[in-house]
């Protein structure tokens, strides 16, 4: 048995229905491990109704905090710190927690050791198992930063589960944008399915999504959902690629079905199995793999 | 007074309200009011606004660079470094900084004992400042395409709003750095959120997150029309504010898909943002 084939889903531009997406693909593939890599908004779970069975913190970040019982107040940190981190309010110094990286230089300035470096857990990782297979998500803490380093030990779980289940496939829900998360979620995949929407913002996000993407050797497919909110784009959209030689491998309808489904916690094919959509997204699955 | 506009998850509808409120600000109101699109990795608001002048300049960071003929391999700088950007072989005498994870901090330069380290200027983003009469009114901040430095081109981008006067910023979505370094900076935040499962899900979480933050906040239902009660639940439990709702309607997607502001394209949606504009300010703003 070789690697499982991992299978990212990206958007771009949020709201565009990647996570239905995800997780009717998530019934389709039989045999994968699901991850969520969308740490800031999982929401994959909310479909997939996974049973927690463990659950870890992670630290993706650190922070410096100046022990007011030693600083002198020589103002060396504030000058050198490049993220304007460090603040003087009440006769003191004092770091600003959301503005901090947590790069050290601080600590390496101070001439009596007054700064600390402490490591922020509040992330979490969960292991759990889906009515499709088992799952593996994670959970930003609240301002945290860094979430390319959790997208990438989530990814890592993921591939070590696969191996223990012999899955085939890794799919993956994956972050929106192109920061840091998307970065850490394509690299090293086998596959990029970009789901996009017919409006100017969908496609000028998906532009973007691709040039990030093709940086990397990973092979971009394209979904456009709701393409008959507008045809006229679709269309753009859809010479545009061609121009490219990236494929599209699927448009599926605006239908209200989507939301009904999501209202009731189902997957599009479970929901409304012989529906336009569901059959629809049947066959770009077939295709894909 | 800064406005930040935000939501938990992407595409609720949040680039729709600032720009909404931008133009009802502006041209029914009359207002002189500045828009910031502070969502840097997917910058939309500019799709909505119409400028012939735009004037734009680059967001730069220092990137250090390893002298090879300098640096004695002693592994210091590797050691600080706190995001494991350099990448050091003694034996075959390499060391190498990875750009792309590089923070540019300095510590590297600041520790090596050689003075190995100098310094490059590497450009991570763009801010553009479109003109109307001579009237600064957008300002955009856009991440280069394989930057991970968003964070550090929304602070730039909100470094040069106005400090008078009403500034709208259209933040980037979710509860992480990007978000937080949008909505640190404003004084109010509105939660753009829709009517299902996710949006509940992702409305808790910012909520908390301005919550922890003491910002004042109120909530905007997008796509509302769906009769999903535990998100009203939720808000009247929680005693926060609804500034207001703006109905679904398929043409509205489709004017939106075409770069159409909605409060242009349909004048009915003008008194729910007048209405929104007035619970944010206390009906004393304007
Ligand atoms: S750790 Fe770095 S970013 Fe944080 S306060 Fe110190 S110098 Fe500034
Ligand atoms: S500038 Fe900071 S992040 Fe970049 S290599 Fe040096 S220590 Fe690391």
């Amino acid at each position: 048995m070789g690697k499982p084939f991992e299978i990212v889903v990206l958007s771009g531009k949020g709201g565009t229905g990647k996570t239905s997406i995800t997780a009717a693909f998530a019934l389709l593939a039989e045999n994968a491990v699901i991850t969520d890599c969308d740490v800031d908004a999982a929401d994959l779970h909310l479909i997939l109704s996974p049973v927690v069975y463990k659950s870890e913190n992670f630290a993706s970040g650190s922070k410096a905090v100046i022990d007011r019982e030693r600083c002198t107040a020589c103002g060396f940190c504030p000058e050198l710190c490049r993220f304007e981190a460090i603040e003087f309010k009440n006769n003191g110094y004092y770091v600003d927690e959301y503005a901090c990286e947590g790069c050290g230089l601080c600590k390496e300035v101070c001439p009596v050791g007054a700064v600390n470096i402490l490591k922020y857990e509040n992330n979490r990782i969960y292991f759990s198992n889906s009515r499709f297979g088992p799952m593996v998500y994670g959970k930003l803490g609240i301002a945290e930063e860094n979430s390319g380093r959790l997208v990438s030990r989530i990814r890592q779980y993921a591939q070590e589960t696969a191996k223990k289940t012999r899955a085939r496939y890794i799919l993956t829900d994956g972050p929106p944008g192109i920061g840091c998360p998307v970065i850490s979620s394509v690299t090293g995949s086998d596959l990029v399915i970009a789901v996009t929407e017919p409006t100017r913002s969908g496609w000028h996000d998906l532009q973007r999504l691709i040039e990030m993407t093709g940086r990397f050797k990973t092979p971009v497919l394209v979904i456009i959902n709701k393409y008959d909110l507008n045809k006229d784009m679709t269309i753009t959209i859809e010479n545009n690629l061609k121009g490219k030689g990236i494929k599209v491998s699927g448009k599926i309808p605006y239908d209200e079905t989507m939301i009904r489904s999501l209202l009731e916690g189902k997957t599009i094919n479970e929901f409304k199995p012989h529906g336009t959509i569901a059959y629809e997204l049947s066959r770009i699955w077939e295709a894909i793999v | 007074m800064r406005v930040a506009i935000t939501s938990g998850k992407g595409g609720t509808g949040k680039t729709t309200v600032s720009t909404g409120l931008f133009h009802v600000f502006s041209k029914y109101l009359k207002y002189d009011v500045q828009l910031l699109d502070c969502d840097a990795e997917e910058p939309n608001c500019h799709i909505f606004i119409k400028s012939d002048n735009v004037t734009s300049y680059p967001v730069n960071i220092s990137i250090p660079y390893i002298d090879p003929d300098k640096c004695t391999f002693c592994g210091k700088c590797k050691n600080v470094c706190a995001f494991n950007a350099i990448v050091m072989l003694p034996a075959i005498k390499f060391a190498e900084v990875v750009e792309d994870m590089c923070h540019g901090c300095g510590a590297c330069s600041y520790v090596c004992p050689e003075g190995a380290i100098k310094e490059l200027i590497k450009p991570i983003g763009r801010i553009s400042h479109y003109d109307c009469h001579g009237i600064d009114y957008f300002i955009e901040g856009r991440l280069n395409v394989g930057s991970a430095l968003q964070t550090r081109v929304i602070r730039e981008t909100i470094d040069h709003a106005r400090q008078k006067g009403v500034v709208l910023f259209d933040s980037p979505p979710g509860t992480s750095c990007p978000v937080i370094a949008a909505v640190s900076k404003a004084d109010y935040v509105v939660m753009v959120t829709e009517p299902t499962p996710f949006g509940l899900y992702d409305l808790r979480l910012m909520a908390d997150t301005v919550k922890q933050l003491g910002k004042k906040h109120g909530i905007v239902i997008n796509k509302s029309g769906l009769n999903y009660k535990p998100l009203y639940e939720y808000i009247s439990q929680n005693k926060i504010t609804l500034l207001g709702e703006i109905p679904f309607k398929k043409e509205y997607a489709m004017a939106y898909s075409k770069g159409e502001i909605l409060t242009e394209y349909d004048k009915g949606l003008m008194d729910i943002y007048i209405g929104i504009i007035n619970s944010i300010f206390d009906g004393q703003a304007v």
